[in-house]
């Protein structure tokens, strides 16, 4: 057990299965020569040289359709798209080739291969950079989406992803780069599609991904502290498959849940945990679900604007309080 | 103007002593007073870049801020070629030419800022800048994203029948976007009123263009579209202007040109990179590739300029810059209450306005005489 940096545990995680694994190897913008927009391959390319750490002109659609080939042939490329926001350049090659492939030819070949790419916005880099565009990916059959809250979460499912002989896209984030967290020695893989219950608690169910997980399980201490309550934390890390039946559990035993989002609410990741909840734990739950989201705008550059925007630890523990006003179980 | 690939006039264009056989062309600039506004607006933003960056450092600008230094001679040289109704489409390097397209150094220093009186009104910031009086319609944070939209303006030029020429500039790492070719080929195929206008600085961030693009001679591209096209040194600003002319009036005639200016990157790819992965000696080698200095040097030796008049052009510059930061720090953050005047330009039912802390419905009545026993 080691305390490391998101960023570092990334890094590490990549090193030492390329090192594992001759199959592996990296594509991206910057990746080499630059060290990565955000250093998560720094070094990589002294170390591995230019054959396995490739530098790729600005074309994510034609690198990241690349990437999909040679998995096709059984390499395990991890394509690093700079931020998620790029990846809608590659749109077209993720979502009709890397999640159709294994489908449309009945299971002939399989595509393993895996996508790094940060979302998050609150950085004041306006409305086409801060955008947490997952949900896209994580609506497609075909597709596995990952989204780790922790270092040591961010160290076991990037060694699932890579092992995995279907395309991941595995969520980063801005924010989340420079936290530290404990990290295990060894290289045991997380289980893809399954969530955790990152805090035990019997008041309320807050429900998160990636920063948004870290947001709950803060404001969970906080509220610990400041009002009392015993909050459960339920972290999805994983979008696709949905681990519903940890999220279901929990709600039964805390009769309530908020739910936390980086992005719109309108359709998003949050609008399918509530309605599964609904689903599966109608009759358990003591107040409506709660979601906490982002305002519905093109994101602003302006800083008091940004803000205005965005999710506060404040507007979370507000929802929380009025969650359990509502039902008249607030001590 | 010939539908074949020109051959490059110079190799390269980082050579100061090339720049001089400019002078003898067809559109020769030779009037002194036109060449003392090139270098004045050279200065400008120049001096107004410094002091970007330096409030990039007090944290008074955020997000991402990219300079325009090292491409002075570029941006004046190609504007100087525009008419005040034709349009520039751009991306997140765009401080200079919003300055050279004539917005008010205030209004793009109060952007930066994020305040009420940016150009962009705050919303944009250093990568999205926007006039529509000034006809410069956006900055472009997606790397060749701003392609296909400048070849749209030109198709609306040309179906409405004006003589108006749509200008889109953008790095050399965006031509191997697939935009790029598909805007080209459609710009071509249509005849459309545009000049595309590569920025070759030779550094896609980190990445030289030899490691990204297959024909580094990259107006060559043009060729796959038979498009005319053409390179020229971009730390003259003269050759800048009379090139750039050129491709204006081939585009005004209906023939799309692709323009190539080789400029240097003086400083990293963003305010916060250090730009380590350079070769020690191609950074020094930019000492003697600054066009500002490179420009004020000739023009000393053809008489225009003196030791006196850079000394006065400093002074006035670096007053208008002073007054642009003094007017960012006092305009006001726009209000909060105006974070949802942008999503529609169409007033829509059931538009959310929901800020991130509010309920989407109120909680129900009965549960409140509930929670109030």
């Amino acid at each position: 057990m080691s305390i490391m940096t998101y960023r570092q545990a990334l890094h590490d995680t990549l090193r030492a299965e390329m090192l594992r694994d001759e199959n592996v190897f990296l594509m991206g913008e910057e990746i080499g020569v630059f060290e990565g927009s955000y250093k998560i391959t720094a070094g990589m390319l002294a170390e591995f040289g230019e054959k396995r750490v490739r530098d790729t002109p600005i074309a994510e659609e034609g690198f990241t359709g690349a990437a999909i080939g040679a998995a096709m042939l059984g390499l395990r490329p991890v394509v690093e798209l700079m931020t998620i926001n790029f990846s809608l350049i590659a749109l077209d090659q993720i979502v009709n080739h890397a999640a159709k492939i294994y489908g449309m030819f009945g299971g002939q070949s399989k595509v393993p291969m895996v996508i790094r790419t940060p979302g998050g916005g609150g950085q004041q880099l306006g409305a086409t950079h801060s955008q947490n565009i997952e949900l896209y990916y994580a609506f497609v059959p075909g597709m596995k989406v990952v989204a780790p809250s922790t270092p040591a979460d961010a160290k076991a499912l990037l060694l699932a992803s890579i092992r995995d002989d279907d395309p991941v896209l595995f969520l980063e984030n801005l924010a989340l780069y420079n936290t530290k967290g404990e990290v295990p020695d060894d290289d045991t893989p997380a289980v893809i599609g399954k969530a955790k219950v990152a805090r035990e608690g019997k008041d309320l169910t807050l429900i998160g991904y990636s920063r948004m997980a870290y947001v709950a399980r803060q404001v969970a201490e906080q509220l610990a502290e400041s009002d009392g309550l015993d909050i459960e934390v339920v972290d999805l890390m994983s979008l696709r498959p949905l681990d519903r039946d940890t999220v279901i559990e929990s709600v039964k035993k805390t009769h309530a849940a908020v739910i936390l989002e980086d992005d719109w609410l309108t359709y998003g990741i949050g609008a399918e945990i509530a309605a599964s909840i609904s689903d599966g734990a109608f009759d358990y739950l003591d107040a409506p679900v709660r979601r906490v989201a982002m305002a519905e705008v093109p994101m602003p550059y302006s800083k008091p604007l940004e803000t205005a925007a965005l999710p506060s630890a404040d507007d979370v523990k507000n929802a929380i309080r009025q969650t359990l006003d509502a039902v008249g179980r607030r001590r | 103007m010939t539908a074949q690939t020109r051959a490059p006039r110079k190799k390269t264009g980082q050579k100061t002593a090339a720049a001089q056989d400019s002078t003898s062309g067809a559109n020769t600039v030779q009037d002194s007073a036109k060449l003392l506004d090139f270098y004045r607006e050279m200065v400008l933003i120049r001096r107004f870049e410094e002091r970007t960056a330096r409030a990039y450092t007090q944290a008074l600008i955020g997000g991402y801020c990219h300079l325009n230094l090292g491409e002075e001679a570029a941006v004046v040289g190609l504007t100087s070629a525009m008419r005040d109704s034709d349009y520039l489409f751009t991306n997140y390097r765009e401080h200079g030419y919003a300055l050279a397209r004539g917005i008010d150094p205030n209004e793009v220093m109060a952007e930066l800022y994020g305040r009420a009186d940016g150009v962009s009104k705050g919303w944009g910031g250093s990568m999205h800048m926007f006039d529509v009086d000034k006809r410069m319609l956006g900055g472009y944070g997606i790397v060749g994203g701003q392609i296909p939209l400048a070849t749209g303006a030109a198709l609306a030029i040309d179906y409405r029948g004006e003589d108006d020429v749509v200008v889109c500039t953008m790095g050399d790492g965006t031509t191997n976007i697939g935009a790029f070719h598909e805007s080209l080929n459609i710009a071509a195929l249509w005849n459309l009123p545009c000049v595309f206008v590569i920025i070759n600085n030779k550094l896609g961030m980190g990445t030289t263009v030899d490691k990204a693009s297959a024909e580094p001679d990259l107006y060559k591209r043009a060729s796959a579209y038979r498009m005319p096209s053409e390179r020229v040194d971009g730390l003259d600003p003269i050759a800048v202007a009379e090139a750039s002319q050129r491709a204006m009036d081939s585009a005004r005639a209906g023939k799309p040109f692709l323009l190539e200016i080789m400029t240097e990157r003086l400083r990293g790819h963003s305010v916060v990179d250090p730009a380590k992965y350079r070769p020690a000696d191609e950074v020094a080698a930019l000492k003697d590739l600054d066009p500002v200095h490179m420009f004020a040097d000739r023009l000393k030796k053809d008489g225009v300029l003196d030791d006196e008049k850079i000394a006065k052009i400093d002074e006035e510059v670096m007053a208008v810059v002073a007054e642009a930061a003094e007017f960012a720090e006092k305009s006001p953050f726009p209000d909060v209450s105006t974070l949802f005047d942008y999503t529609y330009a169409t007033p829509v039912p059931n538009d959310s306005r929901r800020l991130p802390g509010q309920p989407l419905f109120d909680p129900a009545p009965a549960l409140n005489e509930g929670a109030a026993k």
